[in-house]
């Protein structure tokens, strides 16, 4: 076993049993121990409430996160082709990456209700700005050396495009992809605790209210585990086909 | 009589018969001006070198040369067609190799070739023989992040030189390659120039470099950038590549370089 | 992009929109769109009322008290684990689960934990800008050149002297970076701890405004409230900018 996975194990433990203890002493009424949480996660997943819960609150990341990803792309590769376009688009982008955006959901539900279109909504505008920028940029930044290697042998303006500009910029359309699931998953979880609480939200507000706090605490749990393992999942599939921005695209 | 003709046409080979002819070029970066009024000639068939210190516009010249770059002033022709842009007839080399790192080296080589829509097999099979041409035979499947830079450079001269390009343009291509690289790629191109019969544009900032390789040295200074000099070696040419640098002429020829360059050194 | 030879500036197509904004609100197309210029107008009168000020007054309290802690505790924690490889072991994978994860997620517990008040909510804004704080402070700290340290120790540099003359310095950059990307996540981090324990600040005035309908007040608030984050987001990024004028050149 090497030094590295034995101290990931060791920093797991202590953390853990710190929350133990805690739970144990307990600092707060409200503060359940680890193995009692872990229990009622282990409930929630024999009975299989947990998984019908992932299916609420995922379907409208899923479907948020892919018109991001579409839109987000499309726009972001417009804005960096095209001087015009970043002198429209850029700002408003630029201004909705550095402001609370969270602050529209209020209007968004009297605009589009309580169901899952304002939720999608909400996962679309926390995904989009990031990934609109990261692909812009990745594009205005394509390397001026490989682009005068396009013209200096003869590359259409097209083939610039899909042979060396997209190409290029695949690794950061990627990770601002990864970044805007990651934004994404804040969005849905917002939506579902702000708006009505359904899927996992609806474990966490039913089982606060009733004062089951075991419960909430294993739900809150899942679903942070289960966006890091899948934001994680993601960054090594990014190392792997972009390994220090290599291959991957060889495409005939 | 005879004879001083003779020995007047053996000092200085015709420029009659020039690939590329450079005229009145003037090019500005804003206020700066980068080349002013400048007219030069490359004869067919031999390697010019741009020499100069950094800041003479010897990049510049050669991207205009290139099509790259737009001069605002005066004309390039080359094989007597005045031109605009890069074309057919011109390949590059990059300082920075410019290769495509998602792409494997036999897809850099040929990708001059794709981008003119040579099929496919027919690309490869004329990018093996280049990659064979520089050294790299087994190395068709790797990606330019495993190799070395001196063999990167190599990947970038075999893309130049597989399109078949009358004049090849070379921007510092061994500025980034080490030492050793550095006199393997200067003997190679001895070798190149002779056996290729294209015309060889050279940018470098290394006297001994351009000396030990070339057939003409143009001298480039700055502020305004200006062509000072234009230098034909002639002795040690055919006396092997071993004994160049032991050549009297050599020596002479990179002392005499370097007492005109010192005062730009800043 | 230019027009006759003009350079326009940057941001100046906000003004194009702002127009389109209130084309479309004359229009009376969607009653959520109230023309911009009538937005104006009641901007002017909430700004001086009551509830917006003790709203303004709660967010920057909650988020200046937020972003105090993420910084002191931030950064030398940052510096602590980049220099030492047992801690940086055992911490940083925490650091980079909490980077990655929904922290929303977390806000119902500091609500059952530390009440329905100001003290989640600062709680809140500082799980937000922590992580990244930590993250770049030790990628500051690792970055260092090693001659930089030799040198140092070759001149005799105490450990104190290395420290706040060459560590800090040398990873001033980073940290100034981490701090900004902090501190945007806490604007948003403010927010959303007010939306969702919507009794404090602008979660409360939002409440009170969508309760009522009051669209041109709802987004008067909102183009405040967008306004002062870009404002502070380039005001790090410049000061950012004056001091990374070196971070190439290390």
């Amino acid at each position: 076993m090497n030094r590295s996975l034995l101290l990931k194990l060791l920093s797991a433990v202590i953390v853990f049993g710190a929350w133990e203890i805690a739970g144990r002493v307990p600092v707060s009424y409200a503060f359940p121990t680890f193995f009692e949480s872990m229990y009622a996660l282990g409930v929630m997943t024999f009975d299989g409430s947990i998984f019908t819960a992932y299916a609420e609150t995922l379907k409208p990341l899923v479907i948020g996160v892919a018109i991001s990803a579409f839109f987000g792309i499309t726009i972001g590769l417009w804005v960096g082709l095209s001087n015009r376009f970043e002198w429209l688009f850029s700002p408003i982008f630029v201004v909705m990456q550095a402001a609370p955006l969270a602050a529209l959901i209020p209007i968004l539900v009297m605009a589009y209700g309580i169901g899952l279109t304002s939720k999608v909504f909400v996962v679309c505008i926390m995904a989009m700005p990031v990934i609109v920028l990261n692909t812009a940029s990745a594009v205005r930044n394509t390397p001026a050396s490989i682009k005068d290697m396009g013209k200096s042998f003869l590359a259409s303006d097209r083939d610039i495009i899909l042979k060396i500009v997209i190409p290029a910029a695949s690794p950061v359309i990627f990770s601002g992809l990864r970044l805007g699931i990651s934004a994404g998953f804040i969005g849905a979880i917002l939506s579902e605790l702000k708006i009505t609480p359904t899927g996992v939200g609806d474990i966490i507000t039913y089982s606060r209210s009733i004062a089951d706090y075991p419960s909430m605490y294993a739900a809150i749990f899942s679903i942070i585990v289960l966006a890091v393992l899948f934001l994680n999942l993601l960054e090594r599939t990014e190392n792997y086909l972009f390994e220090g921005n290599n291959r991957g695209y060889v495409t005939d | 009589m005879s004879q001083t003709n003779d020995a007047f046409a053996k000092a200085v080979p015709l420029d009659a018969d020039s690939a590329v002819s450079v005229r009145n070029v003037s090019k500005n970066y804003g206020d700066v001006e980068a080349l002013k009024n400048l007219s030069l000639e490359f004869p067919r068939g031999q390697l010019t070198s741009l020499l100069g210190p950094s800041g003479c516009g010897k990049t510049t010249l050669l991207k205009i040369i290139a099509g790259l770059l737009k001069p605002d002033s005066g004309e390039v022709e080359i094989e007597g067609k005045i031109i605009s842009s890069p074309g057919p007839d011109r390949s590059f080399v990059f300082q920075d190799f410019a290769l495509l790192p998602w792409a494997s080296v036999l897809r850099n080589v040929a990708f001059g070739l794709e981008l003119r829509g040579v099929a496919k097999s027919e690309r490869e099979a004329i990018a093996e023989k280049y990659i064979k041409n520089v050294g790299l035979t087994g190395f068709e499947k790797a990606y330019p992040h495993e190799l070395s830079g001196g063999m990167r450079q190599r990947v970038g001269l075999a893309r130049a030189l597989a399109v078949d390009a009358q004049v090849l343009l070379l921007d510092e291509p061994f500025s980034a390659v080490d030492e050793q690289n550095r006199r393997k790629f200067q003997e190679d191109m001895l070798e190149l120039v002779r056996g290729e019969n294209k015309t060889f544009i050279f940018v470098t900032h290394s006297i001994e470099e351009a000396v030990y390789v070339s057939d003409q040295i143009a001298i480039l200074l700055p502020r305004p950038s200006r062509v000072s000099e234009i230098i034909r070696p002639t002795s040690f040419r055919g006396t092997g590549k071993e004994n160049i640098r032991r050549s009297p002429e050599y020596l002479d020829i990179v002392d005499e370089i370097w007492a005109s360059l010192r005062n730009y050194v800043e | 992009m230019t027009v006759l030879g003009y350079r326009l500036p940057g941001m100046s197509s906000l003004l194009l929109w702002a127009l389109l904004w209130e084309v479309v609100g004359r229009t009376g197309w969607t009653f959520f769109i109230p023309p911009l210029s009538d937005v104006f107008v009641t901007l002017v009168d909430v700004i001086g009322t009551p509830a917006f000020l003790k709203a303004m007054y709660e967010t920057a309290y909650a988020f200046l008290a937020g972003v105090f802690f993420a910084v002191i505790i931030g950064i030398p924690v940052g510096i602590l684990i980049g220099k030492s490889r047992l801690l940086d072991e055992l911490i940083l994978p925490w650091v980079n689960i909490f980077l990655s994860a929904p922290l929303t997620a977390l806000v119902p517990v500091l609500m059952v934990l530390f009440g329905f008040g100001m003290k989640s909510i600062i709680i809140t804004t500082t799980l937000f800008a922590i992580w990244i704080i930590i993250l770049n402070s030790r990628a500051g700290v690792k970055q260092i050149n090693r001659s930089l340290v030799d040198m140092a120790r070759s001149f005799g540099a105490t450990p104190m002297d290395a420290f706040f003359k060459i560590y800090f310095w040398a990873a001033l950059p980073e940290i100034l970076g981490g701090v900004r990307i902090g501190v945007i996540r806490a604007v948003k981090g403010v927010i959303i701890g007010q939306l969702l324990i919507s009794i404090v600040g602008f979660g409360a005035l939002f409440e009170l405004y969508s309760n009522n309908f009051m669209m041109k007040h709802f987004w008067a608030v909102l183009i405040v409230l967008f306004a002062v984050a870009f404002s502070l987001s380039e005001f790090l990024a410049y000061l950012e900018r004056r001091v990374s004028y070196y971070a190439a050149s290390r």
